[in-house]
């Protein structure tokens, strides 16, 4: 068993025997070794047996068969190896392979909007059935790396609404929601890094953020978006924020880009200009006055808010209902809607039972909205040509 | 009884104790109902068993304080969260038509949403560049059934239900009407307009709803198509496949698609293609010289020639010679720029041309995909432009490599754009075809999208119109057709809208596919022959796969497995008469029967004879009239509504719409195979101040009434929800 770890980015691998966060764990057998390369570089590794190991680089025009004896040497001589392929062959271009894989979608968007996204890290909290769809979307997509917290166990909600999530209650137990969805994430794409991070989510530092291009979370009291919201603004780098969620038939995404500038195309083929958008934070979008906001502002907004007291109100955790709730979500309704002095007739009342009793995903529609945050993430790259969610 | 406020309240009063569940089931199955119940506590427990039967209703019962008569309200509107668990939904069987970017998509989307009878064809392997967005493949599956692959990984996390996939073309004979009466609904992820037509077809014959979608980009679009409720997938035009007029691609090109037409459908077949075809660029250049002989010997390799040699003389003669024969007719530079001849001397020098290519890394023989010029020149980059050197050399390279590695295919081959070799000499071709004309060039990359037709496609799009699919889907089982749409995914938010739905259009009457409207025929009755007849129109336009051609009682064309060999002799002999000497002569005034038996479809033609045709515009030498294809006009055109409406669905047109209809109108392209099918978008502020006029159509009138209801622009609920059937009605009493 060989004793080592491999980390660092895209672009610089460092090989060190005690590393502090090895992307192999440090006892590691051959075959996850040989699994991991492969994982780590999207080249063929091939071990025959204990000692020889051959190393094809096909899409690079070299083919080297590589024999040693140590096992030991194996990995160092590997890790430079591949090193130095890697650097010599990424530069700043795309590789032949990527190319081959992505050519559809550079087809839509260019080269240049595909290196950046293969730059974009992404944190990711709460594994709902849109965030799977998310998730899925962003690694097939070819993000540099996801990021996955959620240290629920699996319930029936999730197995019915997550296709990440196996049902053999075999493979599932003793993992978390995280674990089960980076293991068929990690499947979907060998050249985006996904991983797992263990901590509670309010207690993360603002530092913890800086390593992400792209927050975003899911299934947590506004309270804790807030928060999370507040520490991303605070970096001096920007990073995005969003949140997502969705209920039955309805889902909402909320976009925090803070100041982002975009190139605005001129009308009728005239000059391109700069344009600044300026983001609202999500407690700033959640607390404007209701009847100052504009007219055709979607009733789902107003009911989601609605939703969102009575659960602060009552202490419970999101999507937590019954028809039971039916009468006092209503009557919170009519005591908001007369606090900001706007007509109860501002929140449908069928809209609100509708989000109360069929508080469980639609998968559909956590395909629909899935895939919308996904542009998100791609427009925000690249912004001339599509449109931004403000 | 109906409550007060439209809300479908329901009130049951003073249930008996022989109440019975069946009662309350159906009416459950009811979607939106709001139910008030006034009961006595003896019911409760058989109600709440009822509810428990039916997990969406799984309700608690509080009692009130009377102890006889418990009020409460069941059912809020139906929570589609928990419809997995409908019957309508569990018992559904299900036909997916295509396991590509849409169908692995759908295909989770609808083992998820609760279906668990679902069958899945498609007659495609996997390819690398599919596993961007085809998540159901990895890899190790390249070269596999996409059906069956697409069905084990789905069962991986479904295992109990059932999926039946078939690794078949759709067209196939077994895939019949009756095979078809199974379903309940067919869901189309298809990406060619053919295949489209020949479901569209079966669907109708065996009256199972359909459901069409289709992608590109970020342009997306489903629709449904219920056999009498609304159209049909051929109610309206389609863009054909775009074709160039013949001497645009042999003299005078003006784009570089028309160099990539010219190297791939010209140079490339005659070089490598069946040299028994016809071929334009032999046409031309016999013209020209005047001398058939020579021409014909050009692209000839001559015994003891070496392959330099041979290069040099093809690339000399079409890029020089040619050229200065062209430039020799000066009426037509008059208004052109005049292209400039160039020969291989002026480009590549000799020592150059010995040094060309390093042919040990080119590929190996065994594994003809793998011979690749651009290895053996050592370029890297699919995505350089290269120079008109560079082009050259891949020229040389590319012509070298096929007579060294390939050369038994060559008099076989066919442009594929999954050929490194072909699309790299069809590339290089172009490109000093376009340098010798003054358009600019373009890299590897761009002319193998040009050259192979490829449609772009991103995984987010496919996601998202599976979903709206499977929502369809579900108002298709629970015959809800008042809430059919069609929907759009558009590019830029447009009425604070990504997805933007539209009401079904009515079927048009003139359709010839749904409806029995005869068709016209132009042809020269004198000059054509059955077979120009059998290609051009019945497979190329009809899309029929087994047609039959009648003439009144007597047969004149059958394709089937069932025919002695006095049928087919006479048949091929038919296919080589014109039409006027048939045995049973087609003049003008004949209608002829042209049937499918498969697709049971039928569709009268009826026959003028007509002798002079356009070249340029009607170059199959005929014109077919009555059939809902896009005309060939200018671009503005498009946003005429399509055959059947009046003037007043323009007058309804207000300038916004206009503007908007531009990305409506955008989305086609083969994938989604219905462009100039342009929707209003919805907005009601035209119909409140446009009333229709008097003359118009009667389902033009009703289309558009319906389309408008849809959103009604003011402050009202925007919302898209699922549930807008609470919506609708309020909004068409406000219409009122």
């Amino acid at each position: 068993k060989p004793s080592f770890g491999l980390y660092g980015t895209r672009k610089t691998f460092l090989f060190s025997s005690d590393s502090s966060k090895p992307i192999l764990p440090c006892s590691s057998t051959l075959s996850e070794v040989g699994a991991g390369l492969q994982r780590e570089f999207g080249f063929p590794v091939v071990w025959f047996g204990r000692c020889v190991i051959q190393v094809q680089f096909t899409d690079s025009g070299i083919s080297r068969v590589l024999g040693f004896s140590s096992l030991l040497l194996n990995c160092l001589l590997i890790v430079n190896l591949v090193t130095r392929v890697r650097l010599e062959m990424e530069g700043e271009q795309l590789t032949e392979q990527e190319t081959a894989l992505y050519d559809r979608q550079i087809r839509v968007w260019g080269a240049d909007a595909q290196r950046r996204l293969s730059k974009s890290h992404i944190f990711v909290y709460g594994m709902k059935g849109t965030v799977a769809e998310f998730c899925k979307n962003i690694v097939l997509a070819g993000v540099g790396s996801v990021t996955l917290m959620d240290d629920r166990a699996v319930t029936n909600e999730a197995l019915a609404s997550n296709f990440l999530i196996p049902p053999e209650e075999k493979v599932y137990s003793g993992k978390t929601l995280a674990e089960l969805c980076c293991d068929s994430l990690k499947e979907f794409n060998p050249m985006v890094h996904v991983s797992v991070e263990k901590a509670e989510l309010v207690t993360l530092g603002q530092q913890f953020f800086e390593k992400f291009d792209v927050v975003v979370i899911s299934s947590c009291p506004p309270a804790t978006k807030i928060l999370i919201n507040e520490k991303c603004r605070k970096l001096s780098k920007r990073v995005a924020f969003y949140t997502v969620e969705c209920r039955d038939s309805c889902g909402e995404i909320f976009v925090d880009l803070q100041n982002y500038k975009y190139m605005k195309k001129g009308k009728a083929d005239g000059p391109a200009s700069e344009c600044e958008l300026r983001y609202s934070s999500f407690q700033e979008a959640t607390s404007a006055p209701w009847g100052r906001l504009q007219r055709r502002t979607s009733k789902l907004y107003f009911a989601m808010r609605v939703i969102e007291s009575f659960e602060e109100a009552n202490g419970r955790n999101p999507g937590v209902f019954s028809v039971e709730d039916v009468p006092a979500v209503l009557q919170l309704k009519r005591k908001l809607c007369e606090a900001q002095s706007v007509s109860e007739s501002f929140v449908p009342d069928t809209l609100l039972e509708r989000l109360v009793i069929g508080s469980i995903e639609f998968p559909p529609v956590c395909a629909i909205i899935g895939g919308i945050l996904g542009q998100v993430h791609l427009f925000a790259l690249i912004p001339l040509k599509f449109y931004t969610i403000n | 009884r109906t409550g007060a406020n439209n809300s479908h309240r329901l009130f049951c009063s003073s249930l008996s104790p022989e109440f019975d569940s069946s009662i309350p089931l159906s009416l459950f199955h009811l979607p939106f109902l709001r139910l008030l119940f006034c009961l006595q506590t003896t019911s409760v427990n058989q109600l709440e068993q009822t509810c428990n039967f039916f997990p969406p209703l799984s309700l608690s019962f509080s009692t009130s304080s009377t102890p006889s008569v418990t009020l409460f309200r069941v059912s809020t509107p139906f929570p589609m969260a928990s419809l997995q668990q409908s019957p309508a939904i569990k018992g559904a069987k299900v036909l997916m038509v295509g396991a590509g970017g849409i169908g692995c998509e759908l295909l989770k989307t609808l083992a998820l949403s609760g279906f668990e009878d679902i069958h899945i064809i498609d007659m495609d392997t996997i390819e690398v560049s599919n596993l961007n967005r085809q998540f159901l493949f990895r890899q190790k599956h390249v070269g596999q059934s996409k059906a069956k692959v697409a069905r084990d990984a789905v069962l991986r996390f479904r295992p109990h239900i059932s999926i039946s996939s078939y690794h078949a073309n759709v067209k196939d004979s077994n895939f019949n009407v009756d095979f078809f009466k199974q379903f309940n609904v067919v869901l189309n992820g298809l990406d060619n307009l053919d295949a489209r037509r020949h479901v569209n077809r079966l669907c109708l014959a065996a009256e199972v709803p359909l459901v069409e979608s289709g992608t590109t980009g970020f342009l997306g679009q489903v629709s449904v198509h219920v056999k009498g409720r609304t159209d049909c997938y051929e109610c309206n035009p389609k863009p054909s496949p775009k074709t160039y007029p013949v001497c645009t691609i042999t003299s005078t090109p003006s784009k570089f698609v028309h160099c990539i037409v010219w190297a791939k459908e010209l140079l490339f077949a005659k070089l490598f293609g069946d040299k028994n075809q016809d071929n334009d660029l032999n046409v031309r250049s016999s013209d020209s010289t005047g001398s058939s002989e020579q021409a014909e010997d050009v692209f000839e390799r001559k015994a003891n020639e070496s392959i330099e040699q041979y290069g040099r003389r093809i690339y000399d003669h079409v890029f020089g010679y040619n050229i200065e024969q062209a430039l020799s007719n000066e009426e037509t530079w008059k208004s052109r720029n005049k292209p400039r001849p160039i020969y291989s001397r002026d480009v590549i020098s000799a020592e150059l041309m010995q040094q060309n290519g390093n042919s040990d890394k080119a590929g190996s023989a065994g594994d003809p995909l793998s011979v690749s010029a651009m290895a053996s020149l050592g370029l890297k980059n699919p995505q350089d432009l290269w120079s008109l050197k560079d082009n050259s050399r891949v020229f040389f390279e590319a012509l070298k490599l096929f007579f060294g590695k390939r050369e038994k295919e060559i008099g076989s081959l066919c442009f594929d754009k999954d050929d490194p070799l072909a699309v790299e000499f069809v590339t290089a071709a172009a490109n000093i075809r376009a340098a010798s004309f003054g358009i600019p060039l373009h890299s590897l990359f761009e002319a193998k999208g040009i050259a192979g037709n490829i449609v772009h496609a991103v995984a987010t799009t496919n996601a998202i119109v599976a979903g709206l699919i499977v929502i369809e889907a579900i108002k298709v089982l629970q015959k809800d057709f008042d809430s059919y749409r069609m929907s759009y995914c558009l590019e830029h938010v447009t009425q604070k809208m990504l997805i933007m739905p539209v009401q079904p259009f009515e079927p048009n009457k003139s359709c010839c596919v749904c409806s029995e409207t005869p068709l016209t025929l132009e042809i020269d009755t004198n000059h054509s022959k059955l077979r120009d007849f059998v290609e051009k129109i019945v497979k190329a336009k009809l899309s029929m796969t087994s047609p039959l051609i009648m003439h009144g009682s007597s047969l004149l064309y059958e394709v089937g497995d069932d025919l002695d060999d006095a049928m087919i002799a006479n048949y091929s002999a038919n296919l080589e008469k014109v039409l006027s000497s048939l045995p049973s002569p087609v003049t003008s005034g004949t209608m002829l029967t042209v049937e499918d038996l498969q697709q049971e479809f039928t569709c009268n033609i009826n026959i003028k004879h007509r002798e002079e045709f356009d070249e340029e515009n009607e170059p199959d030498g005929m014109v077919l009239h009555g059939w809902t294809q896009v005309p060939t006009k200018p671009k503005d055109d498009d946003d005429k509504p399509p055959t059947g409406n009046g003037d007043s669905s323009k007058t309804s047109q207000t300038e916004t719409v206009e503007a908007e209809a531009e990305v409506v109108v955008k989305i086609n392209i083969e994938e989604i195979g219905a462009s100039g099918n342009k929707r209003k978008a919805p907005d009601s502020r035209d119909i409140s101040t446009d009333p229709p006029s008097n003359d118009v159509n009667e389902a033009t009138a009703a289309n558009h009434k319906k389309v408008h209801k849809i959103d009604d622009g003011d402050d009202e609920e925007e919302l898209v929800m699922l549930d807008h059937w609470d919506i609708d009605t309020n909004k068409k009493q406000k219409l009122r």
